[in-house]
């Protein structure tokens, strides 16, 4: 056990990673306190999923580093991944079963946990296959949440749902947020889904996987209506860095008094982003 | 233990569901009779002559043991490929090289004819228990290997990440993450090559011993005794469905009853 307090943190300095000859990630920096979520977003193939394997130990980094001083990372895939063979509750406590901890301890805290993600007793007994697409996500987020982690790696755990499911799952992700010292990282390409959850948004382009762009929310996730969402994820639509990196076309704004209202908004995401200038160069509000 | 119990709990709603089965058997013996009307007594007896030579045969004790001569080498041929064919498919399946190099070597086992096998079984153990074990052996055993080979090669990725982003200790991958998966491949083959082995060593008897049911078969065929001949056939196909649907299929449902589709 390291005595010394050190802050708990993850670090990220000009990792790159490269399959054979094509780079996938190039020069990626970030910086993760405890507590805070952080979200990569970005069009599919830019690298996210490459970037949290290497977050999460799953490949070697070969370029730049990787530091971590959190001690139970935890992590939920983009499928489920359950264990066929074994009933959710098992399923659940897998990650305590690898930690050694007694089976009557963990069976009571699987099932503890999986009451709280919203599953009813007898779903605990089913195995995958007789549970819907939903339920088998509740029991992957449960699988991870109940090995109490302080850092949790989400690779969009929740793209295959349908709206009210992931609303479900987002609320009860930030309740069990709510008073914990837990960093998440999480990648998605859904940015109203990084406008609910997170606190710092990591926007990603492609072709090689880079961050192109930096923004942070200040309003903290618990307090974050529809409204915010809404009107946070259509501002951050109208970035040209954005829009770029998702390939949207540049764009033009109707010249109503309403959207005089884009530029201001505008000039409030960009507060974070780091170099004096930013590209907006397909912008036409 | 508890797969036991589980055995026994399910067991009347599973004989419940076989009625369908013993209807199409009956529809056989149907069919059988039809025929045996228009063939008569030497080429094609009926059924009930050959159930009541059978039940002369159980009643006399004979078939006992000749069953049960049967039985042991079927069974010791089994065991042996069983043993040898999961322990080479398995190590096989991890290795590219290995899987690529014994591909070759499995489909010339599974094309030469067993009764290739028995001819040179013959040559090399004479007339024996050594003949039908062997030839039980060489055919189940490319069945099994292919199965352990096929289970070891398609572990899932994604759950072997699974299990390393979970740090399960090695034990437990095998045990909690590989094992299942490739006991859902092995217990098919050896179902399949437990069915061979009943099979191929009632042809290896007929040529190479002088008792077990293959060699009553040889009997009854040199007294031109059809009845009786159909009555070891029934004895020998009776068996094999007894084990296989009162033992193996249940043993097969509880083992692998996160894959029903309830």
């Amino acid at each position: 056990m390291n005595t010394v307090p050190a802050p708990r943190r993850l670090l990220a300095r000009g990792v790159g990673h490269a399959y054979a000859l094509r780079t996938v990630l190039e020069g990626i920096d970030f910086e993760l306190p405890a507590g805070r979520v952080m979200a990569l977003v970005g069009p599919s193939g830019c690298g996210k999923t490459t970037l949290l394997h290497l977050v999460a130990g799953l490949l070697a980094v070969r370029e730049g580093r990787i530091e971590s001083n959190f001690s139970t990372p935890a992590s939920v895939f983009q499928q489920p991944r359950l264990l066929p063979w074994k009933n959710a509750l098992d399923n659940i406590a897998l990650g305590l079963k690898a930690a050694g901890v007694a089976r009557a301890e963990r069976e009571a805290r699987a099932a503890e946990l999986g009451v709280r993600v919203g599953l009813a007793a007898d779903d605990l007994q089913k195995f995958p296959h007789q549970l819907s697409g939903g339920m088998q996500s509740r029991v992957a987020l449960a699988r991870a949440l109940v090995l109490g982690p302080d850092l949790l790696l989400l690779d969009e755990p929740f793209s295959a749902l349908d709206v009210g499911l992931k609303a479900e799952l987002y609320a009860l992700l930030a309740e069990h947020l709510a008073g914990r010292e837990m960093a998440v990282l999480m990648i998605t390409h859904d940015l109203m889904e990084a406008v609910r959850l997170s606190d710092d948004i990591l926007v990603m382009a492609a072709s090689p996987g880079r961050v192109v762009a930096r923004f942070a929310l200040d309003r903290p996730a618990a307090r974050r209506d529809d409204d915010f969402v809404y009107r946070r994820t259509a501002e951050l639509l109208r970035d040209a860095t954005v829009r770029e990196s998702f390939g949207l076309p540049p764009q033009v704004c109707a010249q109503t008094p309403e959207d005089a209202a884009c530029e201001t908004a505008l000039q409030a995401v960009h507060t974070v982003r780091p170099g004096a200038a930013p590209a907006r160069g397909g912008l036409r509000c | 233990m508890n797969a036991a119990v589980r055995w026994l709990a399910g067991l009347p709603a599973y004989l419940w569901s076989g009625w369908g089965a013993v209807a199409s058997l009956l529809l056989c013996l149907a069919l059988w009779e039809w025929l045996a009307g228009f063939y008569g007594e030497l080429i094609l007896p009926d059924p009930r002559a050959a159930l009541s030579t059978l039940a002369g045969l159980l009643a006399g004790g004979g078939a006992w043991s000749e069953l049960g001569i049967t039985a042991r080498r079927a069974l010791a041929g089994f065991v042996l490929a069983l043993a040898a064919g999961s322990a080479l498919g398995l190590a096989a399946g991890l290795s590219m090289t290995a899987a690529m190099m014994s591909r070759p070597v499995v489909t010339v086992l599974i094309g030469t004819p067993p009764i290739a096998w028995l001819v040179l079984a013959l040559l090399w153990f004479g007339a024996g228990d050594g003949t039908p074990v062997f030839t039980v052996f060489v055919a189940a055993f490319p069945v099994i290997f292919v199965g352990a080979m096929q289970g070891a090669r398609t572990v899932d990725g994604q759950l072997a990440e699974l299990a390393a982003a979970y740090r399960l200790p090695a034990r437990m991958r095998l045990t909690d993450v590989y094992l299942p998966h490739v006991l859902s491949y092995l217990f098919p083959a050896w179902i399949t090559a437990l069915g061979i082995s009943w099979k191929v060593v009632v042809m290896a008897e007929l040529l190479a011993t002088s008792d077990g049911v293959g060699a009553a078969l040889a009997v009854t065929r040199s007294h031109l005794d059809t009845a009786a001949t159909l009555a070891w056939i029934l004895a020998v196909v009776g068996t094999l469905l007894a084990v296989e649907y009162l033992l193996l299929e249940p043993l097969k449902r509880a083992v692998e009853r996160w894959r029903s589709t309830t």
